[in-house]
Parts: C-alpha cells; sequence; structure tokens
C-alpha cells in the first residue's frame, strides 16, 4: 500500500511535467488547428537563454521574466517570417517545417551552449514538501505553477475581448474575419503565447531532467498523448491529462510483473488509443462540428 | 617448349623476381598498403557530429587536432598524418555509406576510433574482410576484444563488463552482506554491465542481488523506479546509467532521504557533467572506478601528463570546455594510433599495423590515471583492462585501493 501511494505521488509529480507541456500543445493547437513538433525544442532555446542570462549574473526572477518576454517574441518572429508562408500550403508541408525546425533549434542549442548536462536553479527549493519524501517543494511549486497557468488561460480565453477573438479566429476564421478580427495576427500571437508557456514549463522541468538540448524528446512526447487525452481543445484537460498519464505509467510499471517495466509507455499510449475511441474528442474536449 | 619447360622457367622467373623484391626491401625496408607513402599516412574516422550522440563529436574534433599538433612537431617518422572524418549521425546504415567511401575512394590505410557499439558492428564485417584494420574503437561493448574471429577489430577502454567484474569483486570483498538494487539502461551498455555483475558475483549473485531495474533513454525522468526500488529495501544501488539519468538517480535518491551504498559507472562518473548538476552535497560518498584522469579535478593540476594535456588545448582547441571528459579520451587514443604508428617504422602494411597495435607493452598515455597500463597481444584484444576504485568526496574523486584488473575475454 506504501509503495502504491508512493507511486501514485511521484506519478503527479512527473505529470506535472506533462501537464506543463501538454498546455503549450494545447495552446498553439488553439491558435493553428496543428500540432507542432518543435514545440518541445522551442522550451529548451528559451529555458537555454535564461540558464545564459543568469551564467551572466542576472537574478533568477529577472532572468524569467525577460526569458518569457524574449520567448512571447521569438514565437510571434517565427509564425511571420517562416510559417505565414505556408499558411495556405498543405498540411504536410507544415508538418515539414515543424520537423525542420526542431532539427534546427536542437543543432543550434548543441552549437553554442554544447550537450553536456547542465545545472537549472529552482526558484522554490528541492527540500521535502510538507515532510513527504516523495514530492519536493520544487514539485509542489511546479503543481501550482502549472495550475495557476492554467487558471489564467481559461480566464483569458473567456472573459477578454482578445481571447475570444483567439478563440473565434481558430475556431471559425472566416466569420471572425467578417466581425473585423485580424485572424493572422491571432495565428501570430498564439504562437507567441505557446512560446512564452513553453518557456515556463521549460524553466520548470530543466531543474528535474537536467538541461541539455535533448531535454525534451522524451517530454513531448508525454507531453502530446496527456494533451491528446484530456482533449486538444481544452486547458482543463491537458493539465487532467498530464497528471493521468504521469499516474498511470508509474502504476503500470509497478504492477503489471515482466512486461510492465519496458511497455510501460506503449501501455499508456494504449490506453489513450481506447479512451479516444470511445470518446474521440478527448475527456474534457468539445466536439467540433464542421459545416459541409 | 614443352609445357613442363614453361613451367620451371615460370617457376625460375617469380624466384627471382621474389629474391630480387627480398634484398631490395632489406635495402630500403619501406613497404606500404594503400593510405600510406613516403610522405603522408591517411586515416579515416567516423563519429556522430550530428544526431543523439553528437555529444561525442567533440572526440573527433580532439583527434583532429592532435594529430595537427603530431604534424607540425614533424610528423611520424616523417611522414604527416591526414585525417579524414565524417558524421554517420550515430546510423549504422549511413556508417557503413561513410567508411565504404573512406575505404573505397579515400583509400584510408586504417580506420581509427570509429564511435559507438551499433556503428561498429555495422561495419566490423566489412573491414574484416576487406582485411583494414578497425583500431582502437570507441565502445565499451566486450565483443571487441576476439582476436580469433574479428583479427582486424582491437578495442580500447576498458569493456563495462570488466568495470562491473570490478565492483563485483569490491563488493565481494568489502560489503560481503550487500543487498544489492541494479538499475540499468535497456539497452547493450547496461546490459554488459548486468551482466559483469551478476558474473562477478558468481553463486553469490541470486542471495546477493535483490532488484534488478531497467529503464528506458526515452523517459524523462527515473523517479518512478527510485521510488521502486527504495521500496525493496536494498542497501546497495549500482547505477548503469548514461550521464542525464546518473545525475538524476543521485539527486533524487538524496531528496527521498534514501541512503545506500551508490556505485556509478564510470561512463557517469565526470565531475562536471554529472556530480556537479546533481549536486555536490548529494554526491558525497558515491563509489565509482576509473582509468583515465578527469580534467576538471585539480588533483591532476600539476601531473606532468596533464600539463601536456592542457598545453595542447590551449594551443590547438582553445576555449574547449576542460570539464568535458571526451577531450581526455581523444587524446589519449589518438596517442595510443601515434604510439602504434611509430613502432610500425618504415613497414606501413595494414598487417603490420595490426600486428603493432597488438605488440603495445605497458604503455601510458599521458592521460591515463598512474599504474593503468595499455598491453596487448596476438590474443589480448583488450587495450585497457584496468581500473581502480574512488570515491566522491568534496568536489573531485578520491582514488583509493590498488589498481585492479578485471580481464574478461569473449
Amino acid at each position: 500500500m506504501e509503495l502504491f501511494t508512493n507511486q501514485v505521488l511521484a506519478g503527479i509529480a512527473t505529470g506535472a511535467i506533462y501537464a506543463c507541456m501538454a498546455l503549450a500543445v494545447v495552446m498553439i493547437y488553439q491558435a493553428i488547428d496543428h500540432l507542432n513538433f518543435a514545440q518541445g525544442e522551442m522550451a529548451m532555446f528559451s529555458t537555454f537563454m535564461a540558464w545564459q542570462m543568469m551564467q551572466w549574473g542576472v537574478p533568477y526572477w529577472a532572468a524569467f521574466v525577460i526569458t518569457l518576454v524574449l520567448s512571447f517574441v521569438g514565437g510571434i518572429v517565427i509564425e511571420r517570417l517562416l510559417f505565414k508562408p505556408l499558411a495556405k500550403a498543405p498540411i504536410l508541408t507544415n508538418v515539414a517545417g515543424f520537423i525542420a525546425l526542431f532539427a534546427i533549434v536542437n543543432s543550434v542549442a548543441g552549437l553554442i551552449w554544447d550537450f553536456t548536462i547542465k545545472q537549472f536553479p529552482t526558484p522554490f527549493g528541492s527540500a521535502p514538501f510538507l515532510g513527504s519524501q516523495l514530492i519536493s517543494t520544487h514539485q509542489a511549486g511546479m503543481i501550482g505553477v502549472t495550475l495557476l497557468l492554467l487558471a489564467l488561460l481559461f480566464f483569458f480565453f473567456r472573459f477578454t475581448r482578445i481571447g475570444l477573438a483567439m478563440r473565434a479566429a481558430a475556431t471559425l476564421p472566416e466569420s471572425a474575419r467578417l466581425v473585423g478580427i485580424n485572424t493572422s495576427w491571432m495565428i501570430a500571437l498564439g504562437w507567441g503565447m505557446a512560446a512564452a508557456i513553453g518557456s515556463i514549463a521549460g524553466m520548470l522541468i530543466a531543474p528535474v531532467v537536467f538541461l541539455e538540448p535533448n531535454m525534451m524528446g522524451g517530454v513531448l512526447i508525454y507531453g502530446f498523448a496527456a494533451a491528446v487525452l484530456g482533449g486538444l481543445s481544452s486547458p482543463l484537460g491537458a493539465v487532467i491529462g498530464g497528471f493521468l498519464v504521469g499516474i498511470f505509467e508509474n502504476l503500470v510499471g509497478t504492477y503489471i510483473p515482466g512486461a510492465g517495466n519496458e511497455l510501460k509507455l506503449p501501455i499508456a499510449l494504449a490506453l489513450i488509443v481506447i479512451v479516444l475511441v470511445v470518446k474521440p474528442s478527448g475527456l474534457f474536449g468539445h466536439t467540433v462540428i464542421k459545416r459541409v | 617448349m614443352s609445357a613442363r619447360q614453361q613451367l620451371r622457367i615460370a617457376a625460375f622467373s617469380t624466384a627471382v623476381v621474389a629474391f630480387a623484391a627480398m634484398s631490395g626491401s632489406a635495402f630500403a625496408q619501406k613497404k606500404y598498403d594503400t593510405g600510406a607513402s613516403d610522405t603522408e599516412i591517411k586515416i579515416g574516422n567516423i563519429m556522430p557530429y550530428s544526431g543523439p550522440a553528437s555529444a561525442y563529436g567533440i572526440i573527433g574534433k580532439t583527434e583532429e587536432a592532435y594529430f595537427k599538433m603530431i604534424n607540425d612537431q614533424g610528423g611520424i617518422n616523417g611522414r604527416k598524418i591526414k585525417f579524414i572524418t565524417y558524421d554517420d549521425a550515430y546510423s549504422p546504415p549511413k556508417a557503413v555509406e561513410q567508411v565504404r567511401k573512406l575505404v573505397e575512394s579515400d583509400e584510408v590505410l586504417v580506420v581509427f576510433n570509429p564511435l559507438g557499439t551499433p556503428s561498429n558492428t555495422a561495419i566490423q564485417k566489412y573491414l574484416n574482410s576487406k582485411k583494414i584494420p578497425q583500431l582502437f574503437v570507441a565502445t565499451g561493448a566486450t565483443k571487441w576484444n576476439d582476436a580469433k574471429d574479428f583479427p582486424w577489430t582491437i578495442g580500447w577502454q576498458p569493456s563495462y563488463q570488466s568495470e562491473a567484474r570490478i565492483y563485483a569483486q569490491y563488493l565481494l570483498k568489502e560489503k560481503p552482506d550487500a543487498k544489492i538494487a541494479i538499475l540499468y539502461q535497456n539497452d547493450d551498455f547496461g546490459k554488459d554491465y548486468l551482466k559483469g555483475t551478476l558474473d562477478g558475483l558468481g553463486d553469490k549473485a541470486k542471495t546477493m542481488v535483490i532488484a534488478q531495474e531497467s529503464y528506458e533513454v526515452s523517459e524523462p525522468t527515473i523517479d518512478s523506479h527510485i521510488v521502486k526500488l527504495k521500496a525493496t529495501g536494498a542497501d546497495v544501488l549500482m547505477i548503469y546509467a548514461t550521464p542525464k539519468f546518473g545525475a538524476q538517480t543521485v539527486k533524487k535518491t538524496a531528496e527521498i532521504e534514501w541512503k545506500p551504498l551508490q556505485i556509478m559507472t564510470n561512463v557517469s562518473a565526470s565531475v562536471g557533467s554529472v556530480m556537479k548538476p546533481a549536486g555536490f552535497d548529494n554526491s558525497q560518498g558515491v563509489l565509482s572506478a576509473a582509468y583515465a584522469k578527469d580534467g576538471a579535478d585539480p588533483q591532476w593540476d600539476n601531473d606532468p601528463g596533464m600539463k601536456k594535456w592542457v598545453a595542447f588545448l590551449d594551443k590547438y582547441m582553445p576555449g574547449a570546455n576542460k570539464t568535458d571528459g571526451s577531450l581526455v579520451y581523444g587524446y589519449g587514443v589518438a596517442q595510443t594510433l601515434v604510439k602504434t604508428l611509430q613502432m610500425c617504422g618504415d613497414d606501413l602494411t595494414r598487417a603490420n599495423v595490426m600486428k603493432q597495435a597488438a605488440s603495445l607493452k605497458d604503455f601510458e598515455p599521458d592521460t591515463l590515471l598512474p599504474g593503468v597500463k595499455i598491453n596487448t597481444s596476438a590474443t589480448d584484444f583488450a587495450p585497457i583492462a584496468q581500473l581502480q576504485m574512488q570515491r566522491f568526496k568534496g568536489e573531485k574523486w578520491d582514488l583509493f585501493g590498488p589498481v585492479f584488473s578485471g580481464d574478461v575475454s569473449n
């Protein structure tokens, strides 16, 4: 029983990592209706920028805010330069673009900062949280930040003009244009926000997995899985999906004898497929009805 | 002329030609295979300069810089080294393609220090069938020490199994009642260590090893495995993991206040890229074994060998990150090749290169630990088989005990 509790707690801690990344995935999906394969690498690059600033002596929170701003601007620049010209291109062209961006960002980071792992500081410390040895204060802080982000996003999309405009631009671009929304800039804004959220995710994940150019490789797969499970159109679903994937993965690894350890990711993904067969838009997503 | 007469003349003239050739070589004693000449020796190499293992690309760059230094100093017996190195992106099919190019079009004398177990496995048969030396491969798999089946392939660094056997020897002696948990990467690398440990413990393995847990490289964190291993009540944790996961393990065990005796694979014993990120506080008392000096360790500041290494870096690789173990590795293996080629003298045939590589006696490159010597023979294709135990204290490794030998033949 103790092992069970411990694995669930460890799963929640790891799940926070996935949830954070899943939020960024949902953000970009809301804006452009695609998954961005380079999302993880962009987050990694932002984290390296923060690390570099701290190496230069910038205090943590200053570096945090500057990174956030730079990532936001960077996301918009990438959209304007690379993906705006591809807006009318077939989806496969876009996918190729994402993959190219993935490889470019990864290699450039390796070139600048090399591939040895680096320690990334945490503002929350890493002592045991509330006496529990299984969740550190950093992981507790990470869960807190994830929930805060979630609340902010919810508020943004539900109650602000610009948030509503972005939703309209993503779901019904034609109608949105007719009521005077600049859909093209809404997409750019979505890229910027996704990059900024990604940078927060990166800075929270790096203290756990260590900073290096390939740090997001595994995380992004789980982040995608979490977002799909929870529903690509729902930030809340993405966060819950993240925690579920984390917990489930640990339980499979611990309790399915023999194969459990080696097959824990496939088994977790199989579960996701089953959920999607029953509920194609994810646990919390809403079905998009398209008029033909 | 009858057929018999023809044969006799042919035999006679062959003998004359053979004699002439022999006496000729007695005067000049210069023998070359493709890739070597009076002025140049062509050395081929493949490295993962891009792709998942690109961190190791620095080894190739170090070797290139080392050979440049040798050339600036006049080369080897008057011949300059021409080092041709290609990117295989850590992909076996690409490794085959690049090695073919090195052999067929660049016409190199030997293929030196190709990196990675998968890539080397992919090119081994080809090079052996063409009788081209596959010298000092950059992988710790045990299978390269197989002079009988693959006489053209030779390793360099201690094999993972030798190292694991040394840990087993240590535990049998120092902690015979240990309850051992083994965490290993689920691939050739991790499994070699697992096998070495179990073989080294022998009959005791059944009672001493109470948990074996594997992880996949694709997992973002290994927290769950550590939690599970803690629950087994083990008091020794063997960490057979690559640097990122090694650092995670040391950090996580400290976070959940589990304090087993931790033994870390040499692959992840780097001060700069594992112990420091994991936190020096958390790393105290971790054990490992080493065969080379650590460039980030101040205890070697006045070591004559490491002074040469630093001087080399300052001149030929300015700005290099001295904490990167690849710089120590690349230097040591390049020095071994230069030594081998010097021993070849003017007989630069592939057969002789291989013969000399298998005749190294007590050779000590600048970057190896004092007492660790390179020895090879016609049947021993594992140049380095010695390691010394070390314990992490303060911000560096303290070597202790004797230099162990963990020779494993295939």
